[in-house]
Order: structure tokens, then sequence, then C-alpha cells
């Protein structure tokens, strides 16, 4: 997340400049849910990239990697479509408790 | 105090032969019309010949449109007339042709701009210039379709630019200014300008017109800043504004208007200087040497400077001040202007009820300026609220006002810090 502007470095009457800026904006933070996932059971069969509302599965190299928790809104659509259950979702201020990194 | 305007524009003009026409001093040239307001604005609309007008029409406004329409019809100007079902409609297209980067104008009058009221805050938040005629008129209820001012003073936070037309002259003078005060780099305000309904809007009276050519050069083009059609360069209009930004957006339109002031001014040198009629915040009348003083809006104002006329005549020393622009409030000015009088009356056309003493909102302004700009002098100040719902007001009324004042200004009493003006009791 950027520093925040001053009103004069800003563009008057609200207007967005720059095409494509909304990834700046971090979404994760009213997430409640954080989705986790187990590696060990994950098929890589990528229908949590596909119905993610939010383009915050993570894929390297056509394998599921993780997530990409400055976005993610912590919906659960990752966790409901996963054939093989390998998606839990956490409560948000319990995974914070243990220290997870975003 | 100079007088701001005291000069009849035949007494400047060189004639020109027999035809009605006229010829400046700088070659313009202009015709002596008989126009009511609102033809009057749509002749200056015929000039201006905007991009794009969206409009409904609404008593006492609906004429201004109509007449343009038919210029639209007679291919007059090259303007895409839109129209719509409704006040909200029409704004919101004003605001979606201003984001594409046209020149955009329309007219409404109480109801209307009531219901225009959501699309009203964000074509200023937006910073689009676009410039609305509003003919004054009372708000409901009971339905009235006469005028007040009820209903641009209920408009006077949205964050346009206000301003007063005392008759279909002015109301022409004005629209023409506002183009280049809206689209001011310093500004890109929205403007309203206003006269009152029927009595300016539908009363025929000698409008000097300029030349279509000399009003084009005056207004010029407009470049806008940012058009959402540029597709080399794509924008978002009117994103979703949270506790992260939303308070610096209203800075830069408080930014704006700390320029609204300068701007006004400067437009209207430039066009004293094009058509020798000179305007400036307010309007002073007579007021150099007033020991008292009436402050009045619009159409209001003219009966005043009669009533000021017959009693300086019978030696009273009588004055008026007559604010042209509302918003931004020229409040300094306005204390300078009278910090001499011995008492003030100030004339309000609306109430904002349940403020103090339930004034009105000019009198208002003019108590709070006096408070911070006034040097801690104290003049006697009451307000008059008067002529709701289009009731008239007539000369031998401004003059049992100026009677008040010179009771006041003697050492009397101040009876009611606000009294209503003809209503029966």
């Amino acid at each position: 997340m950027p520093r925040a502007k001053g009103w004069r470095e800003l563009p008057i009457g609200g207007i967005i400049d720059e095409p494509g800026s909304a990834r700046e904006l971090e979404t994760g933070a009213w997430r409640a849910f954080r989705p986790v996932v187990d590696q060990e059971k994950c098929i890589n069969c990528l229908q949590c990239w596909m119905f993610c509302p939010d383009m915050s599965v993570r894929v390297e190299d056509s394998k599921m990697v993780g997530f990409d928790l400055y976005h993610c809104k912590g919906c659960g659509i990752c966790a409901s479509i996963c054939p093989v259950d390998a998606i839990t979702m956490v409560v948000e201020t319990e995974a914070a408790k243990e220290g997870e990194v975003k | 105090m100079r007088h701001l305007r005291q000069h009849l524009p035949g007494r400047r003009y060189h004639h020109g032969g027999g035809d009605g026409s006229r010829q400046g001093r700088r070659g313009q040239v202009s015709d002596f019309k008989a126009l009511d307001g609102n033809q009057a604005v749509a002749e200056a609309m015929r000039q201006i010949n905007p991009d794009v007008v969206a409009a409904y029409p609404i008593t006492p406004q609906t004429e201004a449109v109509q007449v343009f329409s038919q210029f639209v019809a007679d291919g007059e100007v090259d303007t895409e007339f839109v129209t719509v079902e409704s006040e909200h409609s029409a704004m919101s297209a004003c605001v979606g042709a201003g984001a594409a980067g046209a020149r955009v104008m329309t007219c409404t009058s109480s109801a209307g701009l009531a219901f225009m009221w959501e699309i009203t805050y964000i074509a200023a938040s937006m910073r689009l210039p676009i410039v609305m005629m509003v003919a004054n008129r009372a708000l409901s209820g009971p339905i009235n379709i006469h005028c007040d001012h009820s209903d641009s003073m209920g408009a006077r936070d949205n964050g346009w630019v206000q301003l007063f037309s005392e008759s279909p002259e002015e109301a022409y003078d004005n629209m023409i200014q506002a183009v280049r005060i809206a689209e001011h780099p310093d500004l890109m305000l929205p403007v309203m300008v206003m006269q009152d309904g029927f009595i300016t809007s539908h009363a025929m009276e000698r409008v000097e017109v300029f030349d279509d050519q000399a009003v084009r050069d005056f207004v010029g083009t407009y470049t806008p800043r940012y058009s959402v059609l540029d597709v080399e360069n794509p924008l978002t209009f009117g994103p979703l504004d949270f506790y992260v930004y939303y308070f610096e957006h209203k800075r830069q339109q408080v930014e704006a208007f700390s320029h609204a002031k300068d701007v006004i001014l400067e437009v209207a040198a430039d066009f004293n200087r094009r058509f020798n009629r000179n305007y400036g915040l307010m309007e002073a009348y007579r007021l150099d040497d007033a020991d008292v003083a009436l402050v009045a809006l619009s159409s209001t104002a003219g009966t005043a400077k009669v009533v000021v006329d017959e009693l300086r005549g019978q030696g009273v020393k009588a004055g008026l001040l007559k604010p042209r622009v509302f918003r931004p409030f020229p409040a300094e000015e306005m204390v300078e202007a009278l910090s001499h009088v011995k008492a003030v009356a100030v004339m309000d056309r609306s109430i904002s009820f349940g403020s103090m003493a339930n004034a009105g909102p000019l009198f208002l302004e003019m108590a709070a300026a006096f408070y911070v700009n006034g040097n801690g002098s104290k003049v006697p100040m009451v307000d008059y609220v008067y002529g709701l719902g289009g009731r008239d007001i007539g000369p031998s009324e401004i003059e049992s006002v100026y009677m008040d004042l010179l009771r006041i200004a003697d050492g009397g009493e101040v009876p009611n810090l606000v009294t209503y003006l003809g209503v029966r009791e």
C-alpha cells in the first residue's frame, strides 16, 4: 500500500487517472475468515483459481501455491468449491495470533 | 464606495444608425431586443452554442429550454439536446456529458432543482463546469409556482457558484460570464444563474444582445482537462471514495472556492472591456454616503432603487447593496460596503426554518460576516422576510422598511430581529 496522498497531490474530481490501480487497494483488510490450503490434499485442479472473484489464488507453473491475502476478502468460495476439502476457512484473529504471514 | 453600475449602456455607446443596432467603441455590434428573462437566457445559450443541453420543463423555467429547443430544431446551434423524463435524469445526463468533456448547460426551477439535488452534489464534486439557469420559485407545500428563493437557498451548500440577476439583461450577461467562470482552470465548478421566476423570467424588457461572434469570442472554446472518451488515457469517473480520500476531495472543492472571487472579478473585467457593462461581486447603489441601507437580491433590488431615488429626493440618505454573488459569499466586501451606515435591513425571500429567530439565509450570512469582519463595530441589523410564494413587494413596503431603519438609526429600539413583511395577522 503506497503512502496516502494529500489533497494537493490528487487529480481533481475524484478522477482515477491510473488504469488498474485498484490492485493497490488492500481489500483483504475486510476479511473475517482466511482460506488455508493443505498442500498434501491439493490435487491442483485449479477450480479455486477459476472461481475466486478476486484473483486471490496464486498459481505458479500450473500449481496452486497459496493465497494473495492482500486482496482476499475471505468469501470462502474456494473452500466451498474444492472437491477434496483441501481448503479450510480459519477465523482471521486466530490465524493472526498464530503469527501466520499474509 | 464606487457605484458599480451607475451607467446606462446608451450613454456609452455611439449610435450606429436607425436600425436599432449600435456600434461600440471597440467595434462590437449589439442589438436591443424586447425579451423576457427566459428568452434572454435562451438567446445567450444560442450564442454560446453548448455541446449538450439536457433539460426537463418546469414552470417558470420552461420557456427558456422551449425557445432553445427551437434553436436546436432550426439548426441554429450544434447542440445535442437530450430530452429526459425528470430533472434527476437531466442533471445526470449533464454529468455524463460533462465527464465526456462537453460544454453543458441546463435550466430548472423549484422542485426540479430539489429533484436534481443528489446529482448537483455529484456535478460539483466531479468538478464539471455545468452552467444552469434557475428561475427561482417557491418549494412545496402547498404547491406554488411563483417566486421566492427557497429553491436556490436550499442548494447553497451543494458546491455550485451562485449568481443572482436583477433583470433579463443581467440574466443574459450572467449566463455568458458563467461559462467562463465555470471553466476557469482554477475553478472547474458548476455555476447557477438565478433570476426571479415570472417577475423577470416572464417580464419583457429591453435587453441589449451582443453580436453572436463577439459572445463566441468571449466564451472561447472549452478544452476539458479530462475526458472519459479519451481512449489513450483511460480514466475512472465517480469512484467509491471512503474515509481514505473523501475528505481530501472536499478540501479540493474548498480550494477552488478560495479562487472563485478572483475568477469572477477577472471574467467581469474582461466582460466590461469587451461589452462595456461593469459587474462585480455586488452592486452598491447610492451607498457612498448612505445613513441606512437595504440588502436585497435580484428583482427586489430594482424596486428598491426606485424607492432609494424617491427617498433621496426627500433628503433621506438611503442606499442599497445588491449581492450578485451569493456563493462564494463576499463577506469582507459586503461588510466593508456597509460599515459606515447606521442601520441595515436584510431582505430575505426565503426562511431558514428553525434557525436563529427563524431568519432568512441572507441575514444569517450577513450577521456572521459582520461578527467576523466588522472590527467590533456593531451596525444594527434587522431581517425582513418577504414575498414568499410570489407575494408582491411594492415600493411602499420597501419604503416602510427604510422608515423602520431611520427610527433604528436614530437610536430607537430594534422592534423585531426578524419581521415577516406583508403577512396578514
